[in-house]
This record gives C-alpha cells, structure tokens and sequence, in this order.
C-alpha cells in the first residue's frame, strides 16, 4: 500500500512542483498573469523545449544525453527555409514536402549520433559534444552565415497564439506537442521498443543477457530523439518565420533540464514524457511570471537553475526512504 | 633465523567469528602468526580464508573476537590503521589505477611532499627503482600500469606492499596471474624476508607451491578451523583430506531421471585469451548433457567455469567449436542466438547481470521472453501479470505483489525471478552459475528442489559450483575443470570430494 502511494508521488511530484510555481506567480504577478491571452503564450513558449524534451526522454531513460539537439534545431530552421526557397510555391502539400525534409534532417543528425555511439562505442556525451559543433557548423555554411528568408506560408501559422481557424483555441504546435506527448507516453509504456529503453538504461549489461540487442535499440534511440528535435526545429521556424543557424544555441540545456525536473535520471532507466513536458512547462511559467512582476533575467537563471538541482535533490530523497 | 625457538608470534587471533546475513563466514578461529615464517592458509572457496585476512587487514571492523599485535590488543579502523602496524595486503584481485604510473601507484595515498608541499617526484621514483630492482621488474618507474602485462601488474601489487616495510605481509593467491619465472623471483623473495624477520600469511589453491615455501599451515573448512600444524610430514592427501568434508545441512532427495537424449552437445570448443593465441581461458571443451539431467561443473578459481557458460551462451563469438541442440548444430555468437536456440543463462552475479534492480517484479520476469505478452503487437498488462503470477506461484516468490520491485526481494527470491525470466523462455537447456550464492539455508534448499524439479520436467541443466557438497548432493555427474580443460568426470556414485578436488587442483 505505501509502495503504492510512493509510486503514485513519483508520478505526482512533478506536477506539484508545477502547480506550487503557478499558484505563487497567481499571486505575485499581476492579474495579467492568469488572462487566457497569457496563459496560451505560455504553453506555446513551451512547445519547443516541450517536443525537445520529449525525444531527449528516450535518450535519457535509456541511459544516454544528446548536447546537438540545440544545433540540431538550428540546423532544421535552415533546411525549412532553404526547400522553400527551392520549392518556390505555396501549394500546401510542396509546404509539408519541405516540413517533412527538415524532420528527416534532424532524424538523420540523430542517426549518425546513434551509429557512433553504438559502433565505435565513445561515451554518448562526446560524440554529441562533437556532433554539436559539426551540426551548428553546417547550418552556418548552408546558410552561408546569414538569416535565410523565408516566404510566406501556412508553416508560420505553427506557432500563433492566436491561430487561424480560431476554433483551435491553442496554437497548432500546442496540439502537435500534446498529441506527441501521448504517443511517448504510449511508446514507453505499451511497446517492446520502450520496455527495452528503460531495460538498457538501467543495466545493459543485464539487458543483453536477456537477448535484448543493445546496439540497435541505441541507434533508434539517438534517431527517435533527433526526429523529435526536427518537430522542434520546425516550430522554431515557425517562430522566427525565417531560418536562423545561430538559433537555439545552449537550448539542448534547457530540454536536457525539463526532462530532469519532471524525474529523468541521468544514470539512466527513470524518466518519462508527461514529466519531460512539466518540467518545459515550469520553465516557461518562471521565465513568463518573472517577465510580468518584473523580476530581472539574471534572478530568472538563478531561480531555474536552483529549480535543476532541488527537483533532483527531492528525488533522491525520495529514494532514499 | 634458523632456530625455530627465536621465532615469536607476533599477531595472534582469538575466536574470530565473522557474520553476514544469512551466513557465518568464520566461527571461533585462533591464528597465531609468527615471525621470520611463512604461514599458509589452504581451505576450499568459501571455507572463510579471504574473510580472516580482511579481519586482519582492517577491511572488516566488525567481528567477533580479539586480535593482538605483539601482545597488545589492536582494533583497527580501517586498511591504512593496519598498514601502519606493520600489516600489509596483497589482494587477489588487482587494485591498481591504470591511468597511473608505476611509481604513483605505489606511493597512493602516502606520496612523499617536499619542502614546498609538493609530492616529491624525485624521491618517489628512487624508492620506486630500489623496490622494483628488488623484485627484478626491469621497467622504469614512471611507466602507466595500464601498458604493463597482468603478471608484471601483480608485481607492483607486491612492491607497493614491499616499500610499505611491513612486518606481516598477507599475499592472497599472489601467483595466479604470474608466469613461472616470476613466481621464482616471488619465491627467492618470500626466502629473503623471512630471513629478516618479517611474516608472511601465505593463502594459495596450488599445494606444490605451498611445500616450496610454507612452514606452517592452517586448514579452515566452512569458517572454522580444521587444524593447525607444521607443514613438514604432511603428504597432499593429508591436506586434500583436511579440506573436504563440508556440511550443507539439509539434504534434499533426488527424485528425478535422466534420459538418453543428448539436449546439449558441446564438441572441441577453445577460447583464446584476448589478443593472444597461445593462452587460452578454455580448452578442446568436449561436453554433453542428456535431457532431465544435471551436469556439475567443478573448478577452483580462474578454472574457467563462468568461461564456459558465457561461451555456451554465445557471450565469447571469437570461440571455436561447435554447439548441437537436440541433435541440430546451432550457430550462437549472441545470447539472442542463444535463447532462440532454448538456452537460458542465470548468471554469477545476479544484480549486475541477471536482474534490472529498478524493474518490478512482472517486468523483469517477461524481459527475455517478451513476445508472449504482446496482444496486438502491444504489451498486454494483463498477459503480464498473469504471467508474472503464474511463476510467482510456481517457484514460491515470497513478495508484497507483482508490482514490487526487485531490489526490494531478499536474495533467495531475486535469484527465482532470475530462474522463473528464464524458465518463462521455456528453454531446453539452463546454464546456472553459482547459483546458491550469498542466499540463505532455506532459499538454497528451495534453489535445490528447483533444480531437481525442472531436471524431471525434461530440461538439460548446468550446473557450476564451486561448493562440492552442493555439487555432489544436485548433480547426476561431475566434470572437473581446472586451467580451462577438462580433467576428470565422475558419475555421482563414484565422485567424492577428495577425487574432485585432486582434479581441481592445478
């Protein structure tokens, strides 16, 4: 029975926390705060953090970390923007063709991570330090170190706060990261795929003893993972409307923290999709609330940063009992 | 030093008594070790030697009993109190850092500081060149333990506790790794510091070795002492007999009968040690098992037991040999291979590799055999937890619910999660290591019924101890292995302990 209460609290925690953040910014802040309009901007600041977090999951309940996502999203806006240029039409389904392309993109950038790691056998957290600096690299050159414009299309439409039709209520990105959500959350829990991430995370070498094959559930992986951050890169185009090879820089932080505060384990094997995007959400009602009441962005850092390592310091604490 | 009355003991042990959970590792045992002699330690794995000297030594703090250095009552707090009495280790096991040079390694923990504050790297190594000439390592001192060979690493394992000018110096298996010229130098050295006075505690496997060097020896067999004596007099058969005769308390009855169908055909099967091609972990293996049948496998350590197992299960696919199935050659370079092939394989070390410690108990039970609770191409929860169930009831698993982690199970029942992960697999053969080990009488008992249980259910099992009573009562017939080969093979009617061990013993 207590088990059962500590189980539960696991999945809770997160949300606590969540809740404990609003509850104070709906006092501290102005009644500004809680008005529809702000409310959805906060939940579209979330959307891209929110999908990076949801492929940085996999990678880190499987016992990994993945630092190119950051360059990986910024290498997406490029590619958007650059087959567009190509494309020269607005016909949607040319518009999706060029949307589609820069998720492959990003799949592929997330396969070459999965290759490496898993064939050469160098610790995750190097070959995507490398990989960072050789993504963020080819951005710059495809972009020949410029913003690349982009035309006009329904691919910016992704990230309004107020979108068209105005029956959606929430930006599309919202819904794609709350359709997303689900899917992770069903992958994780109802497929062999996701029993075999959280297997591998906590003790491959236990894992391999039961057949499971280790190299190829890495590369899907560090591949699931970068797709994702293509879906992320995508609304990040969405909301710059142009492409942007300095984009995202140092973001793979912040989607590396979201995953954290809502209960991933670095050691690997703990984790999960409706805590990933709690802790995006959180981020962003901080950096939002603080915004309103006026609070300085150097206050902002020091408040997220304690948020980092006081949701680990609870669970370990939690672990501990 | 020649005059045995001009040897005085200097440490002395009083009724030491050593508790774990669920079993005592030493009951009541005296040692008295004195000066200027060299003191072996024989007994059968698991007979308490490497418990005594981690007494000794400072590893262990609590115990029962006294122990007292030249008369004084000594407790130590912990391995560096030891070394500064006088008492030095050398581990079994290599605990050196191998990114560190030679010199560094030696000086761990106490490195010389110059008038700055700095380490003195000028002394270090010349302490360092004087111990290493002693040992006649030609290699200079600044040389990364990392490049040097596993013998040439137990050396400096023997010269960091050289240099620590120690009085007693307790060497635990110390020729295992070494080559024969090496083992002369150790030898030719152990003659030298006796004759100066400073005693050795001698723990070894080999008995050749134990008459070029020991003087006295004490026998332990299951945590007591057997006897104590001087070794001159003593014939190997002496010793051999003094060791075996281990009690297991309950015996369980046997019940089950073997077929005449081979299950496992194991046929020329030799593994290399890595990069080398004229060492080898096993050598022309030739084994069979019949169905409903236990086979024992025997070995002293580094025999090459586990070896054979992980190879069996496709862990090592630089083997050579062949593997048949009920009569089919299989190719198995992976454990998938393995477990498509019905093989299961509980292994030595249930934490690190045979369970996921965070998993729940249903999770772990359906982790090798997971294509039997999909429904629809998804995990059926329901398919789950029967299954997880079925096997709970089946092997007796004392647990709150399914749902209980099994890092949370004492480890009588996280080894049958272990057998039911692989039983759920519905294998042909079971390979088991060590699988009694560390869990208490009464789950061992259970392991044993078990045991005999799936043999009279038709399955070919493996079974390697390195306890011979456990392997005598279970196994229908005993192989020996001993430096990665086959030396002898015994039906349980005609196995005894003394037989076994004689072929175990290098």
């Amino acid at each position: 029975m207590i088990g059962l209460i500590k189980k539960k609290l696991d999945v809770l925690g997160p949300f606590v926390g969540l809740l404990f953040v609003f509850v104070i910014f709906v006092f501290l802040a102005p009644a500004s705060f809680v008005s529809g309009y702000n409310l959805k901007t906060i939940v579209t600041q979330t959307v891209i953090v929110g999908l990076g977090a949801l492929g940085m999951t996999f990678v880190i309940v499987g016992g990994g970390i993945d630092l190119s996502v950051g360059s990986i999203i910024a290498l997406v806006t490029i590619v958007t923007a650059k087959m567009l240029n190509w494309l020269e039409t607005d016909q949607v389904a040319f518009v999706w063709l060029a949307a589609f392309s820069a998720i492959v993109v990003g799949a592929l950038v997330g396969l070459l991570n999965g290759l490496i790691t898993a064939m050469v056998r160098i610790v995750p957290f190097i070959v995507t330090l490398g990989m960072m600096q050789i993504t963020r690299g080819v951005a710059k050159w495809l972009a020949r170190e410029q913003t690349v414009i982009a035309p006009q299309t329904i691919l910016n439409n992704l990230m309004n706060v107020d979108p068209e039709p105005a029956w959606l209520v929430f930006a599309p990105g919202v819904w794609t990261m709350i359709g997303l959500t689900a899917l992770v959350y069903f992958i994780l829990k109802y497929t062999v795929f996701g029993r075999y991430v959280f297997a591998l995370g906590s003790n491959e070498q236990a894992a391999r003893l039961c057949g499971i094959k280790v190299r190829l559930n890495r590369i899907w992986i560090y591949t699931l993972c970068g797709a994702f951050t293509g879906v992320a890169g995508l609304m990040q185009f969405a909301n710059l409307t142009l492409g942007d090879p300095t984009a995202a820089v140092g973001l793979e932080l912040d989607i590396i923290a979201a995953v954290v505060i809502g209960g991933g384990s670095l050691s690997g094997g703990e984790g999960g999709a409706i805590g990933s995007i709690i802790g995006a959400l959180m981020m962003a009602i901080l950096r939002n609330g603080c915004n309103l009441v006026g609070i300085p962005t150097y206050v902002q850092n020091i408040l997220i940063g304690s948020i980092i390592i006081g949701a680990v310091a609870v669970d370990r604490l939690k672990h501990k009992t | 030093m020649t005059n045995n009355e001009e040897k005085k003991i200097i440490l002395s042990a009083k009724k030491i008594s050593k508790r774990f959970p669920g079993v005592t590792a030493l009951e009541d045992v005296d040692l008295d070790i004195k000066s200027g002699q060299v003191h072996a330690i024989v007994g059968e794995n698991g007979a308490g030697k490497s418990t005594l000297m981690k007494i000794l030594s400072g590893v262990y703090q609590h115990y029962d009993g006294q122990i007292f250095l030249d008369g004084q009552k000594i407790a130590f707090k912990n391995p560096a109190e030891a070394r500064q009495a006088g008492i030095a280790i050398i581990h079994q096991e290599l605990n050196l850092l191998p990114h560190m040079s030679v010199a560094e390694n030696i000086f761990l923990g106490r490195e010389p500081i110059n008038r700055f504050g700095f380490i003195d790297y000028n002394k270090m190594h010349t302490k360092t060149r004087t111990v290493l000439g002693y040992l006649k390592l030609d290699i200079p001192a600044t040389t990364l333990v990392s490049s040097l060979r596993v013998g040439q690493q137990q050396i400096v394992e023997i010269a960091k506790a050289l240099s620590l000018d120690a009085r007693i110096i307790i060497m635990d298996e110390p020729t295992s790794a070494i080559s024969e010229q090496e083992v002369a130098i150790l030898f030719a050295l152990i003659k030298d510091l006796v004759s100066k006075g400073v005693a050795i505690i001698y723990i070894t496997h080999k008995l050749d070795e134990l008459y070029k060097v020991g003087e006295h020896l004490t026998v332990l067999r299951d945590g007591k002492r057997v006897d104590s004596c001087l070794l001159a007099g003593l014939s190997r058969d002496d010793i051999v007999k003094k060791m075996v005769g281990r009690d297991i308390g309950n015996y369980f009855v046997k019940n089950h009968q073997t077929s005449q169908d081979v299950v496992l055909h194991v046929v020329e099967m030799s593994l290399p040690q890595s990069g080398q091609s004229t060492r080898f972990f096993l050598r022309d293996i030739n084994l069979h098992v019949n169905k409903g049948e236990v086979l024992g496998i025997f070995g002293l350590m580094g025999a090459g037991r586990t070896e054979l197992l992980e190879t069996i299960f496709g862990l090592h696919p630089e083997a050579t040999g062949h593997i048949k199935i009920a009569g089919h050659q299989v190719s198995i370079t992976s454990p998938e291979h393995a477990i498509a092939a019905g093989i299961g394989y509980v292994p030595e070390d249930r934490k690190r590799e045979g369970l996921i410690l965070s998993m729940s108990i249903a999770h772990c039970v359906s982790l090798a055999c997971i294509a039997q609770i999909l429904q629809y191409g998804f995990l059926s929860t329901a398919r789950e937890n029967r299954l997880a169930a079925k096997y709970i009831d089946k092997l007796n698993i004392k647990t709150s619910g399914i749902a209980q982690n099994v890092e949370t199970l004492s480890g009588g029942n996280q080894q049958k999660v272990v057998l039911a992960k692989w039983l759920a697999t519905h294998p042909k053969v079971l390979l088991l290591d060590e699988p009694t080990r560390g869990i208490d009488i009464n789950a061992k008992n259970e392991v044993y019924q078990i045991i005999n249980q799936l043999a009279q259910s038709g399955l070919g099992i493996i079974l390697v101890s390195s306890e011979l009573p456990e392997i005598l009562a279970i196994a229908d017939r005993i192989l020996v292995l001993s430096r990665g080969r086959i030396t002898a093979e015994y039906a349980q009617q005609e196995a005894s302990e003394e037989k076994i061990l004689k072929a175990a013993i290098p």
